[in-house]
């Protein structure tokens, strides 16, 4: 169709495209970051989306599955530091995730002849969306929005009540592990769109922002959602129209909803 | 026949070599309801938590009657409140049809909250909300954690009133953990004292006198409990003791373990 060709062939429509693919899926991951207190994993697993990026370079397989083996790797060695009880929580994070940052950082210093845009990766692009881009994004936002209607009671009910939801015979180990590859794919995938450092706060700020208005839970994950692609147009505008940095763009403007909206709104409904 | 729903035999369960559960026998039949109480520590929950199936055990075994349906109502219901959450929602998540959580929410009173959000509820409402869920299942078995905590004096009261009710009508198995003696004392049929290892059982009238729940609970608990089934409970004798009526004394009687 030549309208849709003409659109994927404009930098900005195919940003936006992406954006949207992104925001339909941090919508309802970044939820669940919010009610599971898990924002600091999310730092810690993004953070380590460079290192990823890294290895992918040196045994050369697509930067996308590189990213998600390291981000599923990484969340399993957390799940199994957290079994054993030796460190809190969130000074084990701590450590891993700007580890994660460093190691990745020193390693690609010693790939000098790689041309790399590092800003792009830590702050997100504008331009460098590309047609593989968005179909990694459109396949890895369906693979997301499958898993999540297939498991939706059993996450839900472990987010609620672990111990209850074991009783009622919900495997919450599992659904744990499937929850942590989501969240692998979707970093993988917005590390293009707002770059490996903000990634959390895309996840995050759509959903404490539809908090605000939400009834229930599905209610909080349409709204993040909506949320979230508002965040996408107006940043990748701002980007487009006064050439700042895509990333922080969006981050301002999710920041600038949510102030509106707890601004504007008097009582949340329970 | 053998109506039992859940057996323990020899039943460990230990962290790092500390033993908190030490070799539990015990048989829940359909009807008991049997109350398990004892010191901070005693490991009342670890004991709850092997049955449900949450914690491991590290010997013995749990023989639980096929396909069994455990209802479990546990200690409060702790909600994240970034989680918008309606008891309609709640009820719906046990993945049971509307029409049986409305029932279920009837049958504890709180079906006048259908609509109502969870994070609103006073702490007996959460607690009749959890125990509606437990219901809603169907269960054989049915398992609380101090169901009575947070809840005011009156609500306690009503509350063991309702699990005694609903075993009754529902003719399952009744396991619950509890500190407040005195409701549990007449709530119950049978009392497990519980320090690691079961120190006495038997029928809450007697186990007052048991010299082994005297030197857990102290003499002063011991006698306000004596105390308070002398005026609720008529067959005793001249001398205070219980009159044996169709149940014996189950108790295991004597304590070897040595307590501080």
């Amino acid at each position: 169709m030549p309208i849709i060709d003409a659109l994927l062939n404009d930098f900005f429509w195919r940003a936006l495209i992406g954006g949207f693919g992104v925001a339909l899926v941090a919508g309802p991951l970044g939820c669940f970051v919010v009610w599971r207190r898990m924002a600091y994993f999310g730092d810690t697993l993004a953070h380590s989306a460079l290192l990823g990026i890294t290895l992918s370079f040196l045994i050369s397989v697509p930067m996308n599955i590189g990213v998600i083996t390291t981000c599923v790797l990484l969340s399993v060695v957390l799940v199994l530091f957290q079994r054993s009880r030796a460190l809190a929580t969130d000074t084990l994070l701590g450590i891993l995730a700007h580890s994660a940052l460093a190691i990745g950082l020193v390693a690609l210093s010693f790939m000098p002849d790689i041309r790399f845009d590092l800003t792009g990766l830590l702050f997100g692009d504008l331009l460098a969306m590309s047609r593989t881009d968005l179909l990694w994004i459109y396949g890895g936002a369906a693979f997301i929005l499958a898993l999540l209607t297939l498991f939706w009671r059993g996450l839900l009910m472990s987010t609620i009540h672990e111990e209850l939801a074991r009783v009622e015979g919900i495997p919450v180990e599992r659904l744990r592990l499937v929850l942590m590859l989501m969240f692998s794919i979707v970093i993988a995938v917005a590390m293009k769109i707002v770059g490996v450092l903000l990634i959390t706060a895309l996840l995050i700020i759509p959903a404490a922002t539809a908090r605000r208005l939400a009834g229930n839970p599905e209610h909080m994950v349409a709204l993040a959602i909506g949320f979230g692609c508002l965040a996408v147009t107006g940043g990748l505008s701002m980007s487009w129209f006064l050439d700042t940095p895509a990333g922080p763009s969006v981050v301002v403007t999710a920041f600038c909803t949510f102030l509106l909206v707890y601004g504007g709104a008097r009582k949340a409904p329970a | 026949m053998n109506d039992a729903l859940a057996t323990l035999s020899q039943l460990t369960v230990a962290f790092d070599r500390r033993v908190v559960v030490d070799r539990v026998d015990l048989t829940i039949r359909r009807g008991d309801i049997i109350t398990v109480i004892g010191p901070n520590g005693a490991g009342k929950t670890t004991l709850i938590k092997a049955i449900l199936g949450i914690q491991k055990a590290t010997e013995g075994a749990i023989d639980l009657q096929p396909s069994l349906t455990i209802g479990y109502v546990p200690q409060h219901l702790t909600l994240e409140h970034t989680l918008p959450l309606s008891v309609r929602k709640f009820m719906l998540l046990s993945g049971q049809t509307l029409s049986a959580c409305r029932e279920a929410l009837a049958k504890t009173d709180v079906d006048h909250l259908l609509d109502a959000s969870v994070h609103h509820l006073s702490g007996g409402e959460k607690q009749r909300l959890l125990l509606a869920r437990a219901l809603a299942r169907r269960p054989d078995l049915l398992v609380l954690d101090e169901p009575a905590q947070g809840v005011d004096i009156n609500g306690q009261a009503a509350l063991y009133d309702l699990i005694r009710n609903l075993r009754d009508e529902l003719n399952c198995g009744v396991l619950m953990v509890s500190h407040d003696l005195h409701l549990v004392m007449a709530a119950t049929d049978k009392v497990i004292c519980l320090n690691q290892h079961i120190c006495c059982s038997g029928y809450p009238a007697d186990i007052s006198h048991d010299p082994a729940f005297i030197e857990t609970f102290g003499r002063p608990v011991a006698e306000s409990l004596a105390v308070y089934h002398h005026h609720h409970n008529h067959s005793h004798d001249l001398h205070g003791d219980v009159v044996s009526q169709d149940h014996q004394h189950s108790g295991q009687g004597s304590c070897d373990h040595a307590h501080h």
